[in-house]
């Protein structure tokens, strides 16, 4: 883990209220394993108790790469933040996925939980769909980046129809599981986005006895694992998100 | 060269900075992002006879200037504390532990005490948890009950005995005086102000516990009156915490009376704070002609 001031090289917007951010961080991109996140010290929030965390979208060439979507206060400041400008930045935090996979890898992202699902892709071997979701069209992240990762195949939804299947990304989803169970053919569950999705892949893995990976985001203090705020409930007890997640094995989740 | 050698109740530190128990895990969390070797002492989370499994969720809210949390003393009992967690921290951190103990009875109390000894260097007592209602808070706001919990857990240890004081009181004196009764080495203060959030929209209380208490920047200036009040009433040495976020606000404290410090919120957007008050307590000490941080204690000109 390290408390790295990283350059900033980009900072885009790219519609609807969401933005790349890249910055220079070598040594954190040499470690970084898809699924572990960054906790961000946002400049313009100096009155301000906490770091925000966000899930990596690229590590690669020096650079971490997010993928961001500006939801309240803390996002908000961050846009303010300029290419050129120096940013706190602790990580690699918390316990990835993990990156080999046995059978056809089902990646299911809601809005821009597609993010550590972009990392996660270009390091998983094999073949690979990623299962897109989002409210509308606009909500639909890094299509054309998932297209130039090899053996991925994309299948969209959308609620309202404008791309894709009309509904929540579960219909693609168990259209896929029912095709591979029919031909015997293995497969494993990885997924990030609101917690209904998450629980719905978590009760499709258990229902179909496949690996699931879910990433559990909460709002977090430390991000290191010493304030025990990020909890979510698992078969070993109230277990820490930053630390022993984010990334939990879908047959330890318990839902509330 | 500064001396930056403090005694703490008999507690030996290197350096006179600590961190606040519940803001630095079991010790070993921040390897890595901070420079442990500015710390005189680690304060470890509570611990108490058996494991606990805190509060529900959410268990905290920034607030401007701060942090409200009701995490409810969530931690591994203490054998597992004692058969893992110390000899793990022994492996990877060379700075003397502080374990923070809270218990349901005076009975608790003295057992996590008693196992401890010989195990860590010191002991914190917390007597002022706001979120936790069968532990902490209760022995901490009847100084008679504080007497005898802090009496109790005397006799159960010789390890040096740092008791955690509760801000909301009408005076912080009637306190500090039943801990030196019952055979206190040390005082430490301020633990969090029980505070609440409420959500506007859902009318709800934004945390699970309903209220929590309230750490960070914003609580400074209420910490420094009551560390002021408690050294005026005591010559027991005092460790002071309660939103350090740079070196000033560390020399406050000892400038109030207080022999250490401890940080604790500002190292969750700053783990850097360690080495920042570090380095501005030496440069001041070297610019206003102090030999030693010893000699800022209670050197308040009023």
């Amino acid at each position: 883990m390290l408390d790295e001031k990283c350059k900033v090289l980009v900072h885009q917007e790219i519609g609807s209220g969401y933005r790349y951010l890249i910055v220079e961080a070598p040594k954190m991109a040499a470690e970084l394993v898809p699924g572990q996140f960054v906790h961000v010290k946002v400049p313009a929030l100096e009155m301000s108790a906490l770091r925000r965390p966000f899930s990596v979208f690229d590590a690669t060439d020096g650079m971490v790469v997010i993928l961001y979507k500006t939801v309240g206060r803390g996002t908000a400041a961050l846009n303010g933040v300029q290419e050129g400008d120096e940013i706190n930045i602790l990580g690699p935090l918390g316990h990835g996925f993990p990156t080999e996979c046995s059978g056809t890898a089902l990646l299911v992202g809601g809005g821009f939980g597609v993010a550590p699902l972009h990392f996660l892709a270009k390091r998983l071997p094999g073949k690979k769909i990623l299962f897109a979701g989002g409210r509308t069209q606009n909500d639909l992240l890094a299509i054309d980046r998932f297209q130039l990762i090899p053996n991925t195949e994309l299948k969209l939804a959308t609620n309202d129809g404008s791309v894709g299947a009309k509904g929540f990304v579960t219909l693609p989803l168990d259209e896929t599981i029912a095709e591979l169970k029919a031909k015997g053919e293995k497969f494993e569950l990885f997924t990030c986005g609101p917690d209904g999705l998450l629980k719905a892949v978590t009760d499709r893995a258990l229902a179909n006895d496949a690996p699931g990976w879910i990433s559990c985001d909460r709002h977090m203090v430390c991000g290191v694992g010493a304030c025990y705020a990020c909890i979510q409930k698992t078969v070993r007890g109230n277990s820490r998100c930053c630390i022993e997640g984010p990334i939990f094995a879908a047959k330890d989740l318990i839902w509330e | 060269m500064i001396d930056t050698k403090v005694n703490l109740g008999g507690l030996e530190m290197a350096t006179p900075i600590t961190t606040a128990s519940g803001t630095f895990g079991y010790g070993t969390e921040y390897i890595g992002a901070v420079d442990y070797s500015k710390l005189g002492a680690v304060t470890a989370k509570g611990i108490r006879v058996s494991p606990w499994p805190g509060n529900p969720m959410p268990r905290h809210a920034e607030v401007y200037g701060g942090l409200v949390n009701a995490i409810g003393l969530q931690g591994t009992g203490v054998e597992h504390f004692v058969d893992v967690t110390v000899p793990w921290y022994r492996q990877n951190v060379k700075v003397p532990m502080i374990a923070n103990i809270w218990g349901g009875s005076i009975e608790e109390y003295a057992e996590v005490a008693a196992k401890l000894t010989g195990v860590v260097d010191a002991l914190e007592m917390n007597v002022s948890c706001p979120n936790v209602k069968a532990g902490g808070h209760t022995f901490g706001q009847d100084p008679k009950v504080l007497n005898e919990v802090v009496s109790a857990v005397r006799k159960a240890t010789t390890l040096p005995l740092i008791v955690k004081l509760a801000p909301n009181v009408p005076s912080i004196v009637p306190y500090v005086k039943a801990c030196e009764d019952a055979g206190a080495d040390a005082l430490s203060l301020i633990n969090t102000i029980p505070a609440m959030v409420i959500d506007i929209e859902t009318r709800k209380p934004v945390i699970a516990n309903k209220t929590g208490g309230l750490s960070g920047r914003g609580i400074h200036p209420a910490a420094v009156k009551l560390v002021y009040d408690a050294h005026n009433a005591t010559k027991l040495p005092i460790l002071a915490m309660g939103g350090i976020y740079e070196a000033k606000d560390a020399i406050e404290f000892f400038l109030a009376g207080a022999t250490a410090v401890a940080v604790g919120t500002a190292t969750f957007t700053n783990p850097g704070i360690v080495s920042e008050v570090y380095d501005g307590l030496v440069a001041y000490c070297e610019r206003k002609g102090f030999a030693s941080v010893r000699d800022l204690t209670g050197a308040l000109d009023a």
